[in-house]
């Protein structure tokens, strides 16, 4: 059977489905599924074939979905997604997922770590990174930004089962190479547009990549700015010198070429839209020495466009394809590496998240 | 044996729940765990840590607004709402 493309699309009403051939010209869209819950992340586990979608309900609370046939049909688990009745911390919305190795990593808002090994019928916890510097503050409601502090990222290492790192919102990134049992900040070089307690936290993450091409290399965006890290993220450089803002929210790695890396910048201001309501991506192919704007087949006025930072992907095809799903309900593709883009999909939900795979 | 009415919300995500069960129990959080027995998971969309109700979720005993340890007496109507939010 030829290959296919599959986007899933995390949207505000459900998740949704886009499917192609290899060419990416003509889509189909299946949904909406997981009865119309917000979908923060949806992802496809290559080992298992499995869909699952990170989702909360504002009646019924958080769960992970699953669906084992493509989409067909759906159930839905919070088995263990909890912080118990006697603890402080209450858990709102699972917004991080991750499949590797053979389990599933689900990050929590309030901040904590969840471990499935069953496909995600029960759910354990595995941290919530207690002896972390300015971790007694992370809680406090005074805190909170309008999102709320959680964990919306957890990268998994593709070689070692227990090493990933996580973003802990408008804190940063830690690492921990015992699965969650010890932790290390991993913010050295990264710029704050604000006074920190701390010297090794208070940094606004917003996602973080890693080069299928090469491991110790990796990007992310900021809220200050795009960076890089050549050491697998032990030290970033800052690399947004070319851009128009130094903000926005996705972020995408090629997959063959280390040095080449997808951001969305926009307004920094309330409106976190493409500035000036132009709509394009930036690619450098230079490890960020230089940016290009592209724009081909993108609107160039009055498309005041929002992403957010699970919105973009990037498939592992040869001449790999790109696709953003926007907070108005248009989800782009590029099947050139981002040189010309199509509309695949509009008058959707807002959409909070894009994934790809390329199924056997 | 009281009856509980689930909100539409509900049926779709568990086999053969219907929107009325009839259920043996003393209190609203009792009348859940019954649910939950037969549909795991159930409990979960109405109840969070605490616990408590989730707070979106609304339930009136014989039509007086209940907690989960609201009695239940013998022949009541429970009521499981979903609040009227969202957009």
């Amino acid at each position: 059977m030829p290959s296919r493309v599959v986007l899933l699309v995390g949207t505000r009403k459900g998740c949704f489905i886009l499917e192609s051939d290899t060419d990416r010209r003509d889509w189909e869209m299946r949904g909406p599924y997981c009865d119309g819950w917000p979908v923060y992340r949806a992802i496809r586990d290559i080992e298992s074939g499995a869909l699952y979608a990170a989702a909360a309900s504002e009646w019924h609370g958080a769960g992970v979905w699953r669906s084992p046939d493509m989409g067909e049909t759906w159930t839905v688990s919070s088995d263990g997604l909890s912080y118990g009745d006697e603890g402080e911390l209450k858990l709102s919305k699972i917004s991080g997922l991750t499949a590797s190795h053979g389990r599933l990593l689900a990050g929590a808002e309030a901040a904590g770590l969840f471990e499935s090994v069953d496909d995600g019928a029960t759910w354990s916890l595995l941290s919530t990174l207690e002896d972390q510097p300015a971790r007694e503050i992370w809680n406090i409601p005074s805190n909170q930004p309008p999102g709320h502090l959680g964990m919306p990222a957890i990268l998994a290492d593709p070689e070692q089962r227990d090493h990933y790192w996580i973003i802990i919102q408008g804190i940063g990134i830690f690492e921990t190479t015992d699965n969650g049992a010890t932790w290390t900040p991993r913010n050295r070089g990264l710029r704050a547009a604000w006074p920190r307690e701390w010297d090794e936290v208070g940094f606004c993450v917003h996602k973080l990549v890693m080069s299928p091409a090469d491991h110790s290399r990796m990007y992310q965006q900021n809220h200050c700015g795009m960076h890089r890290s050549d050491d697998g993220g032990m030290s970033w450089t800052e690399i947004t010198e070319g851009l128009p803002t130094d903000f926005g929210f996705a972020a995408a790695a090629h997959p063959h070429d280390r040095d080449s890396f997808y951001v969305i910048p926009l307004d920094p201001g309330h409106g976190r839209m493409m500035p000036d309501g132009h709509a394009a991506v930036w690619r450098t192919r230079d490890a960020g020495s230089s940016w290009q704007r592209l724009d081909q087949g993108l609107p160039h006025a009055n498309a005041h466009l929002g992403v957010l930072r699970e919105g973009m992907a990037i498939d592992d095809l040869d001449v790999p394809g790109l696709y953003f799903g926007t907070s108005t309900g248009q989800v782009f593709a590029s099947s050139d590496e981002g040189d010309s883009w199509t509309e695949i999909a509009s008058y959707l939900p807002a959409i909070a998240s894009v994934s790809v795979a390329v199924v056997e | 044996m009281a009856t509980v009415h689930l909100p539409a919300t509900l049926p779709s995500m568990y086999t053969d729940l219907p929107r009325t069960v009839d259920v043996e129990a003393a209190t609203v959080d009792e009348a859940f765990e019954r649910l939950d027995a037969r549909w795991p998971g159930l409990r979960d969309r109405l109840c969070q840590e605490g616990p408590a109700l989730r707070p979106h979720i609304n339930v009136y005993v014989d039509r007086e607004r209940a907690a989960l340890d609201t009695p239940i007496a013998e022949g009541a109507r429970v009521d499981v709402i979903a609040a009227i939010s969202g957009g």
